[in-house]
């Protein structure tokens, strides 16, 4: 029993549509390039980049061109992070980072310093062994504040992290497990701690064998002197979570779920080594990739795309308020299970992208006294193309474009209207293909 | 969670574009607003609600001069002429600790689970319905609009087996069911049985983002920041600008046929968008309220413009705020929850005292609920855990002002050491349902007819 791979086509589209579920889009003529390894070479150049990341591109600065202050200045920390989208040469490590950022959902703890370290551990295990990453991110110093694992102790259990280590991070809602479960796999976790410094805030966690409960539990009916990591493998070793993990994994790249055959094959890999890099392959190289149906992509996902079809720098601080408009304001998910990603779109988040939209045209306006006085509506909807990097579109989206450029013609009766009005032809333009239903969505 | 100042949109742009684009249609003759002259004809929006709003935009909508009056118009009309009744879902999110709010100060049980979070007797106004209880200090507000008879308690409410998780319970509330599947929200289901096709409004979420409970099978509903929604497009104006909104509103009419369900979702919610910026571009953001608000934050000003936008006319069947704070209190419960309800309460009695200024109070119902109460016995981090039955209240001059079931006690918890419910949240919908919209709540509730209707209004 082995995953089906795909086996048609891999062109400039196929490519497109690669980048935009594993990265954050193509700048101007990548995707034509990648398409040139073929599928399999594409997908393992994503998921095992060779050597460090690196950046290209402007350098990130805020709006007095001054350097950014991630730990320091308001709304930095997300500016930070979505430069590295932007510029990285390694897009998928930076998306495998975003899938835990959402699925380890951690708001600001109040230090963003622990925030941003918890996101360098996303980044540097994020397509490692998944034990690994569930073990660390159990002890990481944000989520032992998000979830009190820093106030569980011996004798005064606090039960939220114990909950969602089963609800959401590892098993799913109600599967498998009890409420005395949670209240013993809460005896389990305690023991972390840390001090507390006026000048630099929480420091020092730690494992204190003193705060531990060090008596007998019984957790999924095995009974044991269980302690934090005994909690985390049980959960691991627990028979419903391979399923858990490759269902909600596959969601995040493909929108329908996977085929039967298809989740036992995957399960039945994951168990071996808990290898998150095969899983993450297997459903990249899948026939329902890229013969299955579009899918929303992510609010911060299109507003990096948008930069780097444009191969524009963060050149101001307003990416924060517009991504959190936009629905995606990072390190801000809205509670711990993360954001909802059957609700990206709605009136208000697309008021949002639209915002991004305009803010990666509002530097390039045409200027109306000196536009082509006798541009077509085709040259027009070309020449709007070229400025995102000439994305893939339906020949009906075209056509309604078209119909716009034409209609928009038609209306320049007098003689100071026909440059005018082809100049905000093109501004328009720009803006209705990004926010077209089609290119929401790849 | 989210301390941090939050941004108007783009408001100098937006000033400038609108400079520019009165000056450019002024030059073509269109003619200026002046207090007196009609309505726009169809519109359905009365004239108080174009006066509010600066000359520029309001040119815009008599001086349509490319586009036929759109559907909308139909949807607004119609529901506008009904004056019909409101409710208002405030979410206090995280599971609100309701033996915080009405307190057992005098009960030993009460003083040995909660060691360190226990409210000192006297210190809130007693519950009249129940002198065993007493009102914290920060829900005085509360206690004031009980006393007027405008407030429906539920001191312990919930449903059978609860769920302790925040999202499956919230997520039952949110449907009105205790389906894990079920995909529409229960008041989207009422508006898909009594709303239009053509009238986003209907449904508004003011946080922002969609309220799951919005969710409709059919009908569109909206989502705003606040009161007010546009689209700035840097470097488009006058025709070309009402030419790009008609396009954009094709390809999402376009969209919404494919088969392709991501691609059909986008393009409906695209062509929602266009519709809900024509109706509230009409109305100004810069509300005048005739009563003094608390200076909180998006919550109070979601209320004082959910009041405004009622009074200019807009049809809005029920409308969604989130209260201000998390109230998932796991450590260190006491100042937080002080003071996330204080600003809570103070401004839904400052909602209360607008809308009966407005004369618009026997119109709207304010439900404010939670997903689960938290547990008796408080933990070791000064903090409360999940727990089950939990308080709403139901607010409004329609509100009948009587317990709807009992306090439960603490000598007999549940099975998992939490507060017994002695009320069904199904059952109060059941209720709103019918005796607040006059709709059958079988329609609307799956099991309807299995649920009781406790008496909320009159």
């Amino acid at each position: 029993m082995s995953v089906p791979v795909y086996r048609g086509r891999f062109g400039a589209s196929q490519a497109e549509r690669l980048l935009w579920r594993a990265g954050f889009g193509p700048a101007p003529g990548e995707a034509e390039k990648l398409s040139r390894k073929g599928m399999r070479r594409a997908v393992l150049s994503l998921t095992r980049p060779k050597g460090k990341a690196k950046l290209h591109g402007p350098a990130p600065h805020d709006e007095d061109g001054l350097p950014l202050a991630p730990r320091d200045a308001w709304g930095h920390d997300l500016l930070w992070w979505l430069d590295r989208m932007v510029r990285s040469n390694q897009p998928l490590t930076e998306r495998m980072a975003l899938v835990w950022h959402d699925w380890f959902a951690t708001a600001d703890v109040g230090q963003v310093a622990l925030n941003l370290k918890q996101n360098e551990l996303f980044r540097a295990r994020g397509l490692g062994s998944f034990e690994n990453l569930l073990l660390a991110v159990t002890k990481d110093p944000a989520m032992l504040v998000w979830l009190s694992g820093n106030q569980n102790e011996a004798g005064a259990p606090n039960e939220n992290y114990a909950r969602e280590l089963m609800e959401l991070f590892t098993l799913g809602a109600s599967n498998g497990y009890t409420e005395d479960d949670v209240r013993e796999q809460a005896r389990a976790l305690t023991g972390w701690t840390n001090d507390w410094d006026d000048d630099l805030g929480m420091i020092n966690f730690r494992y204190e064998p003193d705060r531990h409960d060090d008596g007998r539990k019984r957790i999924f009916g095995k009974t044991g002197n269980f302690d934090w990591e005994d909690s985390c493998r049980l959960c691991l070793e627990h028979p419903a979570h391979a399923g858990y993990l490759i269902e909600r994994l596959w969601s995040y790249f493909v929108p329908v779920p996977a085929p039967k055959r298809t989740l036992a094959a995957l399960k039945k890999g994951y168990r071996r080594d808990r290898s998150i890099r095969r899983v993450v392959e297997a459903i990249l190289m899948h026939p329902s990739l890229y013969e299955g149906p579009r899918m929303v992509k992510p609010p911060i996902v299109q507003i990096a795309g948008m930069l780097r079809a444009r191969r524009n720098g963060i050149a101001t601080d307003s990416w924060t308020w517009i991504a959190d408009q936009a629905g995606q304001r990072l390190f801000q998910p809205p509670n711990v299970a993360g954001w909802d990603e059957q609700r990206w779109l709605d009136t208000a988040r697309i008021s949002g992208r639209w915002t991004a939209a305009a803010y990666n045209t509002r530097d390039d306006e045409e200027d109306t006294d000196t536009y082509d006085e006798k541009e077509t509506a085709s040259e027009a909807v070309r020449k709007a193309l070229r400025f995102w990097g000439n994305p893939s579109i339906s020949d009906k989206t075209r056509a309604e474009l078209q119909r716009f450029a034409g209609r928009v013609e038609a209306a320049a009766t007098a003689d100071w209207q026909q440059g005018t009005y082809r100049a905000l032809r093109q501004n328009a333009l720009r803006i209705l293909i990004v926010m077209s239903p089609e290119l929401q969505t790849s | 969670m989210s301390g941090a100042p939050r941004h108007r949109c783009c408001g100098e742009f937006t000033r400038s574009e609108l400079a520019r684009r009165s000056l450019a249609e002024a030059g073509r003759g269109l003619p200026s607003i002046e207090p007196g002259m009609p309505a726009p004809a169809g519109t359905g929006l009365n004239r108080r609600s174009f006066m509010l709003r600066s000359g520029a935009l309001a040119l815009s909508v008599y001086g349509a001069s490319l586009l036929k009056p759109q559907a909308f118009v139909e949807g607004i009309a119609k529901a506008a002429e009904s004056q019909g009744k409101v409710l208002v879902s405030v979410f206090l999110e995280g599971g609100i600790d309701g033996l915080s709010i009405l307190s057992p100060v005098a009960d030993d049980k009460y003083r040995q689970l909660r060691p360190q979070l226990r409210m000192a007797p006297g210190a809130g106004p007693a519950w009249s319905e129940d002198s065993r209880l007493q009102w914290h200090p920060s829900a005085a507000p509360l206690h004031q609009l009980h006393g007027e008879g405008k407030v429906t308690v539920f001191p312990s409410i919930g449903y059978p087996s609860a769920d302790q998780s925040h999202f499956t319970s919230r997520h039952y509330w949110e449907v009105g069911e205790l389906s894990a599947r079920t995909n529409t929200g229960w008041l989207g289901r009422l508006l898909d049985v009594v709303g239009s096709d053509e009238n986003p409004l209907q449904g508004l979420s003011l946080d922002g983002s969609l309220a799951p409970s919005l969710a409709t099978g059919r009908v569109p509903v909206a989502a705003t920041w606040g009161p007010s929604y546009d689209l700035w497009a840097p470097g488009v104006w006058g025709d070309v600008e009402d030419l790009m909104f008609e396009a954009f509103r094709r390809l999402g009419v376009n969209a919404e046929k494919s088969r392709d369900a991501h691609l059909s979702g986008a393009g409906r919610v695209v062509r929602q968008a266009e519709t809900l910026r024509q109706q509230l571009r009409a109305f100004s953001d810069e509300i005048t309220s005739p009563v003094t608000y608390p200076d909180t934050g998006h919550f109070p000003e979601s209320l004082a413009g959910l009041a405004a936008m009622l009074d200019a006319g807009l049809p809005i069947t029920v409308a969604s705020v989130g209260a201000p704070g998390s109230y998932d209190t796991h450590d260190e419960q006491a100042e937080d929850f002080r003071n996330y309800l204080a600003e809570t309460c103070d401004g839904l009695l400052a909602f209360q005292r607008d809308l009966e200024a407005r004369g618009l109070d026997d119109r709207v119902i304010t439900l404010a609920w939670s997903e689960f109460g938290r547990r008796p016995e408080e933990n070791g981090s000064a903090g409360t855990d999940h727990g089950a039955g939990g308080n709403a209240f139901l607010i409004g001059s329609g509100a009948r002002g009587q317990m709807v079931g009992e306090w439960p006690g603490l000598n007999v918890l549940d099975e998992d050491d939490n507060l017994r419910s002695t009320a069904d949240f199904r059952a109060v919908y059941c209720s709103l349902i019918e005796q607040w919209f006059g709709v059958d709540a079988d329609a609307v509730i799956p099991g309807a007819s299995g649920l009781a209707r406790p008496v909320l209004i009159g």
